[in-house]
């Protein structure tokens, strides 16, 4: 497969490491009544759709930097390439 | 009809007219006591045993495509009972012993082949880890035999045990392990059920779960409503999809594992063989082939397919411990799809949802379970209790800490 990186333009995606649903963005507050409810789904359970999949590559035999890609499970096909801290911040994570 | 070698030899002599078919191409009935969802080796063995050991059922297989044309058609036909701990072990060797007696069992040839495995090792704290996992194994009921590099050469002599890399500096045997034709495993368990009045219902794909006030009372499928009083998914690569119509979330991703085969070369491989410092493992076929695999792809995925890193990293692995390999051309890949679990061991376990049952999360080491899976589960259909051999393989291990991480990973399905 190869990945269209927003900053440095198509690369194999054997230079990437893959960590799984994009929504590992969300960390649940730790603080909130329900935090080991939260966490436990979090950390553990998974939506695992067939079709399109929001997903976490990072970069590491490259530029380290982390995207979210949109790619179709059942075709392999990537149709969009996002950084996630752009991801982030359009959410209203960070500053 | 028994299968005997009688039996041979009076069709032989009668033009083989007497056959017949293995199994009932069944058509849907309007109500099951149990339906079991998924004609793989884990379902077909499930309502083989169901119906075997706990009888006086009316139970059906239901099947979306054909029955075997999923991962029991697509896996490397290993089976061993070299786990470490303690949720695992008891497990795996039960069903190594099921394998043992499994032909006269089924009457059906599967071509069960003690030809024995070997775990390679490369470092001393690799050979400390193998002594320890082979003394658990042995705790267990299961055989160990840690191998020198000398008795290895002696038996592999085609081994490169001198890689400045990965030296050879050992190896963990199990004897009885070994291989197993897989698709006569789908084949014998269906003959079998079959024969104990099991309906398999093959072109018949679920579509959605009868769920009332919190219980499952049946299937919507391409074939019409079935009820029935239990109802169990076994359908291990597509658990998410399945689960997903009762409205579940599971602790799974699914991910493509790809294995090879060799064009067929003389017998020269003698058992099954995995390499140590990268993953790697490699058996031949009855037929001449060299069957190998490694790991998974590394990303979600339902393609059926996987692409060439891993294809090159597998064959490097391969060249790593067989210079011979290269010479050898490569005849076929192909890929099926894991559900690879959070810990990397399976859940055979209730749903929150009364009637609704759950097998899955096989990761990539399904088909050596296949006899006890099925065994277990129709035991836990019956009597809505965990065997003995499976009471580790809960949902709630996540939540509550019990998890069974053999490789010490982590939440990281595709590092199992």
């Amino acid at each position: 497969m190869i990945i269209n990186h927003p900053l440095l333009g198509p690369r194999d995606s054997a230079e990437f490491t893959y960590m799984g649903d994009a929504s590992l963005i969300h960390r649940p507050d730790w603080q909130a009544g329900d935090a080991v409810a939260q966490f436990v789904e979090y950390g553990y359970q998974r939506a695992n759709p067939a079709g399109l999949h929001r997903e976490l590559w990072f970069h590491e035999g490259g530029d380290r930097s982390w995207l979210v890609v949109t790619r179709n499970t059942v075709t392999h096909e990537i149709t969009s390439v996002e950084l996630a801290r752009d991801v982030a911040r359009a959410e209203g994570r960070s500053k | 009809m028994r299968y005997s070698a009688f039996k041979v030899i009076k069709e032989a002599l009668t033009g083989h007219r007497g056959w017949g078919p293995a199994w009932r191409d069944a058509d849907p009935k309007p109500e099951y006591d149990t339906i079991i969802i998924g004609g793989g080796g884990h379902g077909l063995a499930t309502a083989y045993y169901l119906a075997k050991i706990y009888g006086g059922q009316r139970i059906a297989v239901i099947e979306k495509g054909w029955i075997g044309g999923g991962n029991v058609g697509r896996n490397t036909t290993i089976i061993r009972s070299n786990y470490l701990l303690d949720g695992n072990e008891p497990f795996y060797e039960f069903s190594l012993k099921l394998w043992e007696g499994l032909e006269q069992d089924l009457n059906y040839n599967a071509m069960v082949s003690q030809r024995g495995i070997l775990n390679l090792i490369h470092t001393d704290a690799q050979r400390d880890a193998f002594i320890r996992r082979g003394n658990a194994m042995i705790l267990n009921g299961a055989d160990a035999d840690l191998l020198s590099t000398a008795q290895i050469k002696k038996r592999y002599p085609f081994l490169n045990t001198d890689n400045a890399r990965f030296p050879i500096k050992g190896g963990l045997a199990q004897h009885r392990g070994g291989t197993v034709r897989h698709d006569a495993v789908a084949w014998g368990y269906a003959r079998g059920a079959d024969m104990h009045g099991v309906d398999i219902i093959q072109n018949c794909e679920v579509t959605g779960f009868l769920i009332e006030d919190g219980v499952c009372k049946g299937v919507e499928t391409s074939r019409g409503t079935i009820k029935a009083k239990k109802v169990a998914s076994c359908v291990a690569g597509s658990s998410s999809r399945l689960m997903d119509k009762a409205g579940m979330r599971l602790p799974i991703e699914s991910h493509v594992l790809q294995a090879f085969v060799s064009e067929g070369l003389k017998p020269l491989l003698p058992g099954v063989i995995t390499f140590g410092a990268g993953h790697f493992y490699c058996s031949q076929s009855d037929k001449g082939g060299l069957v190998f695999g490694g790991d998974i792809d590394g990303y979600n995925s339902y393609a059926q397919r996987g692409n060439l890193p891993v294809v090159e990293d597998v064959c490097e692995g391969g060249m790593a411990i067989f210079p011979m390999l290269g010479r050898a051309r490569l005849l076929r890949m192909w890929g099926g799809i894991m559900d690879m679990s959070m810990d990397g061991s399976p859940i055979i376990d209730k749903t929150h949802i009364d009637g609704l049952y759950f097998n899955g999360g096989w990761c990539y080491g399904g088909f050596k379970a296949t006899p006890a899976s099925g065994y277990v589960y129709a035991h836990l259909l019956a009597t809505d209790t965990p065997h003995k051999t499976a009471t580790a393989y809960r949902f709630d291990r996540f939540a509550k800490g019990l998890m069974i991480d053999e490789k010490g990973q982590g939440n990281q399905p595709n590092l199992h």
